[in-house]
């Protein structure tokens, strides 16, 4: 009889770059249990929002995650739209469906390129991380960012798109569609990918729906679930897609999922843009909303996105509360992992595309009223190391303005 | 909206103690509110003869005397159902339902966290979201909480101390 054995993995860790942390407890090779440990992101947003107007918490929600930055901030404003009433036109609806689908393709690159580096399959990291790079600088393009794109106000858009970047956008399309191809020829072709995800972090479609899986790692486990479908929000009543599934219900096919939905975005941008009509950015919105309330979803990169909405008939909200995908799929991974192999483990929380900053978000300056100045963190953290590690680092210089 | 979805309906006739509560905010959006005594068995309701048994979040609300708490559910195509039901601050306490929805458990954990809600039935397990080291007693998402509260309760410095 082996001893049991438990390694802790996190919460900083080169597998992934956020922080979150999984005690694995192993018999042997194979993972027993595995103990989730999340809240390292925590920054208080959802607070933060009831102290401010509504027009800064659209940023702030922006900055909730770095990937689908534009997915909280629509959801939310969808949400706050509703309760003021206003009716978005319908240029602005398919202006925020073209940024949310140019998300996704960003977004989807990314996690092939970090999953293939996670099973050591580095060729593929640099492919898909160069191709991301022209959706990023379309991005910037046309927003004036690469992240955090900020094209939503209460109302509309900010931004339009002219002629002459209809015509760059569908010449993107053109070369990613091509990349793509050979993407979802390399992951159904090549042995190696095949083997290495074939069967690991195996979720059945009853664990996935009890579980609450969302997005892709449902759509894996035959869960044909597609808040785009199912809600039509935006301008996605005006396009046609398909809900892309898989029946492997294990990380293969979350990976095959993906790479199709990424050939579904090409395909829905370029009728959006034929489509796009002719109304204005945006209708005039209050500062004020009156009361109310409202739920709204939303499928971000990763899966649903959901955010609820207290108004009290001020300029703050009463209450904001947000859904981030991944905690609907974090509890699954615990499913997912049991009678695994330790070395299936990086590549099994990968496969869910989790993003901790999302999951956590909800601090604001911890010593009070004021943020600090670099000076007093400064001092702070040399204090800190001389009171806990009994080293002084007052010596060292920094060069920096203070 | 008016109120003649099928769903609504079948609320009405099963419960007709919630009807006045009842509105389709619109498409696809159904609001209500109900006593945390017959809440439980509305949930079972709701999951098996409404086929709304996806549970999608639980939002907290300091109200006043109250702690609300909304249950959003959803159905396969595209309902969702936002079950509201609250108890007083001074019985801060409700049963979990993760029995029913193991995908509620973070969910709870945050009630008792930012609200200081007590979730019976929930077993133990880490807390989320705040820090280990979060002072006892201090929830942040309640209205009369603001950050100046931690210089008098600040955040706990020695491990042995901490809830883990």
């Amino acid at each position: 009889m082996s001893k049991k054995l438990v390694i802790p993995i996190g919460p900083q860790h080169p597998a992934l770059k956020e922080p979150a942390s999984f005690d694995v407890t192993l018999q042997g090779e194979k993972v027993e249990n595995i103990l989730v440990k999340l809240g390292y992101n925590h920054r208080g947003i959802e607070k933060a929002c009831e102290s401010k107007p509504y027009l800064h918490d659209l940023y702030l929600i922006e900055r909730v995650c770095g990937i689908c930055s534009h997915s909280h901030a629509t959801c939310f404003l969808q949400a706050v739209e509703e309760i003021a009433g206003l009716n978005i036109p319908m240029r602005a609806k398919y202006i925020r469906s073209l940024i949310g689908e140019m998300e996704r393709i960003h977004s989807h690159l990314l996690w092939l390129g970090v999953a293939a580096h996670e099973i050591g399959f580095d060729t593929l990291l640099m492919y898909t991380w160069r191709d991301r790079e022209i959706i990023m600088d379309l991005l910037a393009l046309l927003t004036g960012n690469r992240v955090n794109y900020a094209v939503n106000v209460l109302g509309g858009v900010r931004k339009d798109i002219s002629e002459e970047e209809k015509g760059q956008i569908l010449k993107a399309m053109d070369v990613l569609e091509e990349r793509t191809k050979y993407y979802a020829h390399v992951t159904t072709e090549e042995i190696t990918i095949k083997k290495r995800l074939s069967k690991v972090g195996y979720l059945s479609p009853e664990d996935a729906v009890k579980m609450g899986a969302v997005g892709p790692t449902g759509r894996a486990s035959k869960i044909k679930r597609d808040i785009r479908a199912e809600d039509k929000y935006a301008a996605y009543g005006e396009v046609d897609f398909k809900v892309v599934s898989d029946d492997n219900c294990d990380v293969y096919g979350r990976a095959l999922v993906r790479v199709g939905e990424l050939m579904e975005a090409y395909s829905i941008i370029r009728q959006l843009i034929k489509k796009l009509p002719d109304t204005p950015l945006k209708v005039p919105a209050p500062l004020k909303i009156p009361a109310g309330e409202a739920i709204s979803r939303y499928e971000a990169p990763r899966g649903e996105d959901v955010h609820y909405v207290r108004a009290n008939g001020t300029d703050k909200p009463e209450r904001v509360k947000l859904r981030a995908p991944t905690l609907a799929n974090v509890q699954a991974v615990s499913t997912m992992l049991k009678k695994g192999y330790l070395a299936d483990v990086t590549i099994v929380i990968a496969a869910i595309d989790p993003c901790f900053s999302c999951t956590d978000r909800m601090i604001i300056a911890v010593d009070g009223k004021s943020e600090m100045t670099w000076k007093q963190l400064r001092e702070h953290s040399i204090n800190w190391y001389k009171k806990n590690r009994g080293v002084d680092f007052t010596k060292v210089k920094l060069g920096m303005k203070e | 909206m008016e109120n003649n979805h099928p769903i609504v309906e079948k609320i009405r006739s099963a419960y007709p103690q919630v009807a006045e509560s009842i509105k389709v905010q619109r498409e696809n959006r159904i609001w209500m509110k109900i006593d945390y005594a017959d809440f439980r068995k509305f949930l079972e309701f709701a999951a098996s003869d409404l086929k709304t048994g996806i549970f999608c979040m639980l939002t907290g609300l300091d109200d006043k005397e109250n702690f609300s708490f909304i249950y959003h559910m959803a159905d396969l195509n595209g309902i969702m159902l936002n079950i509201e039901t609250s108890v007083p601050k001074t019985n801060a306490s409700i049963a979990t339902v993760t029995d029913m929805f193991p995908a509620a458990e973070l969910q709870e954990r945050e009630l008792t966290d930012l609200l200081g809600v007590a979730i019976e039935g929930l077993p133990e397990g880490q807390r989320y979201p705040l820090p280990d080291n979060w002072p006892d007693g201090e929830y942040p998402l309640r209205k009369d909480w603001d950050e100046s509260r931690l210089e008098k309760n600040p955040l706990k410095e020695k491990a042995e101390d901490c809830n883990v």
